[in-house]
């Protein structure tokens, strides 16, 4: 039993993470129709960045106690690069959609050299720096208090987001984008506008979410071309573009592989993907999209 | 006049792909090898991308089935001939891929490639992780075999790679093309191409537009297999790289390179793909970032390919006359 609440934690853990970069992913295709393969690399980037920016901020005398806004705002900065990226993939916004797959797979390959060259090909991390917030212990059941954080960051922005889309006059332009392009355009919406800021939203998510990986994980090159493929998953299973979905698919993605990890280890991706393969068979529009015509 | 230029094409190619071993140093003759083997799975990739426009992003599943089949089949049960292998794993592939295929094929565009996708990594996280199956990420042992019966004993592996084997290889991928060349243009290549281009109107003149797209499928998923084996067997080795989705993109992203809407187009992507990877490789190992600042500007500025390039620049010469 205690075993059991320590692995759901866990599970909840990872997919908190990955609902934020799988929430990336929505925001894009939703709005833009871009499968963005390129959404592992930024979560990558931020993990990278997130510890060299934690140990300049150290070193000039940050307090630990002030890690994890200090990675989120690391995870913000590396906004700057969404506009001159959507700048990139605006010249194959009407091509067939493969072109568009292949231009941000083009992009996962440039990344995974960025990293080489800055980083290097050693791994990376920030030694167990989550402890400084300390260690829920009730009997046997521990739980790292920095995990419960990044857990309630998590609710925070899905909630932040849904609120975003659903009641401000923005997020309902957004959706009017994402709905009918050509008359949201009529109506006097600057697309481009929305579209870099919505890319921009999505590499923010993705840069925040391994940010706040870091201090439980090592950054590792592979790190991009292994998660982009499970935040692929989690979009799948819960349906392309929708934000609930994303948020249900993280968390069945997330507890199967906390719980495959325990019982039966070499089923834990084979799991997922057979979930996949089921939910496109069952239902292609994923458990909240809308159906395929 | 379009099958005479098409001839000498080819046949020039072939020529001067015989060449090659005479006149190259045998570490190029033995660097072509994985491009014959890229280049045959790419023939087949190309059936279904582009004359039936169903994008795969879970291709390298074949290369897969290719190269661990011929490590189970010569490595464990001891068959010997490379002969048997290639026909045994291209059956193999061609069977695995009939009950895939009936489930993607119903969808087209993202969905297929998702679905392709997700058999690829099943088929991975199976190789990846049932170690005592597959040997897990050190892969599975694939040990050298003969060719046509004929052992080659006097050669070693680098020799064997560079001689006998670059011209089996070789025959080979002029026996794929071929036989690809007969399929495109063929009835059923038509059928092909109507369903790319309309499938509900195909399906309204009387076409299976299922049946077509799985008959794709199944022969692209063949000839994969046959690629994989001729790579499994050049470096000895069926490891789970092989069949990650990052090889499937690679796999794409040499179709785009040569040409998708060309004949020849993936051969030539093949090509300049193994070619220019091992230029670069030896230059910096900051290779990925050059191949994918190569691919950005083929997708945004010449969607054609090279092979598009080719033609745009002989319209040019023909409507300038020098």
């Amino acid at each position: 039993m205690v075993a059991f609440a320590n692995i759901l934690i866990g599970g909840v853990f990872h997919a908190a993470v990955l609902f934020l970069v799988a929430a990336g992913l929505q925001l894009v295709f939703g709005v833009q129709k871009i499968v963005n393969l390129a959404c592992g690399s930024f979560y990558a980037l931020g993990a990278y960045f997130g510890i060299t920016f934690i140990g300049y901020a150290m070193a000039a005398g940050l307090s630990p106690w002030l890690i994890m806004p200090g990675l989120v705002v690391a995870g913000i900065a590396l906004g700057f690069i969404g506009p001159p990226i959507e700048r990139l993939l605006r010249s194959v916004y009407s091509r067939d959609e493969s072109f568009q797959l292949l231009l941000t797979f083009a992009l996962v390959l440039m990344f995974q050299d960025v990293f080489r060259f800055v980083w290097g090909s050693n791994p990376r991390s920030l030694d167990s720096a989550y402890l400084i917030y300390g260690v829920i212990n009730a009997r046997e059941f521990s739980v790292p208090v920095y995990n419960l954080l990044v857990i309630a960051a998590a609710i925070a922005t899905a909630a932040g987001l849904g609120a975003f889309l659903q009641r401000t006059n923005y997020g309902r332009i957004l959706r009017a984008t994402a709905e009918n392009r050509a008359m949201a355009e009529a109506l006097g919406v600057d697309v481009r506008r929305v579209y870099a800021v919505v890319f921009t939203v999505g590499v923010v998510l993705g840069t925040t979410a391994g940010a706040l990986v870091v201090p439980t994980a090592a950054a590792s090159l592979d790190m991009a071309i292994d998660f982009v493929i499970e935040a692929f998953a989690v979009v799948v299973i819960g349906g392309l573009g929708s934000m609930r979905g994303a948020l249900v698919g993280a968390l069945i993605v997330g507890l199967i592989r906390a719980y495959a990890i325990v019982l039966y280890p070499e089923a834990e991706v084979l799991a997922i993907y057979l979930i996949v393969i089921a939910v496109l068979l069952l239902r292609p529009a994923g458990l909240f999209g809308r159906p395929v015509t | 006049m379009m099958r005479g230029a098409t001839a000498i094409i080819a046949s020039t190619g072939t020529v001067a792909l015989a060449l090659l071993p005479l006149c190259a140093p045998s570490y190029y003759a033995s660097l072509t090898i994985p491009f014959f083997g890229y280049a045959i799975a790419l023939l087949g990739f190309n059936l279904l991308f582009g004359y039936t426009g169903l994008l795969s992003f879970g291709h390298a599943m074949f290369l897969g089935f290719g190269a661990y089949g011929a490590a189970v089949l010569a490595g464990m049960l001891g068959i010997k001939s490379f002969d048997a292998v290639l026909v045994a794993v291209m059956l193999v592939a061609a069977l695995a891929a009939v009950p895939i295929g009936l489930l993607c094929v119903r969808y087209v565009g993202i969905f297929f490639g998702m679905l392709t996708l997700a058999f690829g990594m099943l088929f991975y996280s199976f190789l990846f992780k049932f170690y005592h199956l597959t040997g897990g990420d050190s892969g599975m042992h694939v040990p050298r075999m003969n060719i046509l019966g004929l052992e080659f004993a006097q050669y070693n592996k680098i020799e064997f790679l560079a001689g006998p084997f670059y011209y089996y290889c070789l025959v080979l991928l002029v026996i794929a093309g071929f036989v690809m060349w007969r399929i495109v243009h063929s009835p059923f290549g038509l059928h092909l191409k109507a369903v790319r281009d309309n499938a509900r109107k195909a399906e309204y003149l009387g076409v299976h537009v299922h049946r077509f797209r799985l008959a794709a499928f199944v022969i692209s998923a063949a000839y994969g297999a046959a690629g994989g084996a001729i790579l499994g067997f050049r470096i000895g080795l069926a490891d789970p790289e092989l069949v990650y989705w990052t090889q499937s993109g690679q796999l794409v992203f040499m179709a785009v390179l040569g040409g998708f809407s060309n004949f020849f187009g993936p051969i030539v992507g093949a090509f300049a793909f193994t070619l220019l990877q091992d230029q670069l490789q030896s230059l910096t190992q900051y290779w990925r970032l050059v191949l994918g600042a190569v691919l950005a500007v083929i997708v945004i500025g010449f969607p054609g390919g090279l092979a598009g390039l080719a033609d745009d620049l002989r319209r040019w010469l023909a409507k300038e006359p020098a």
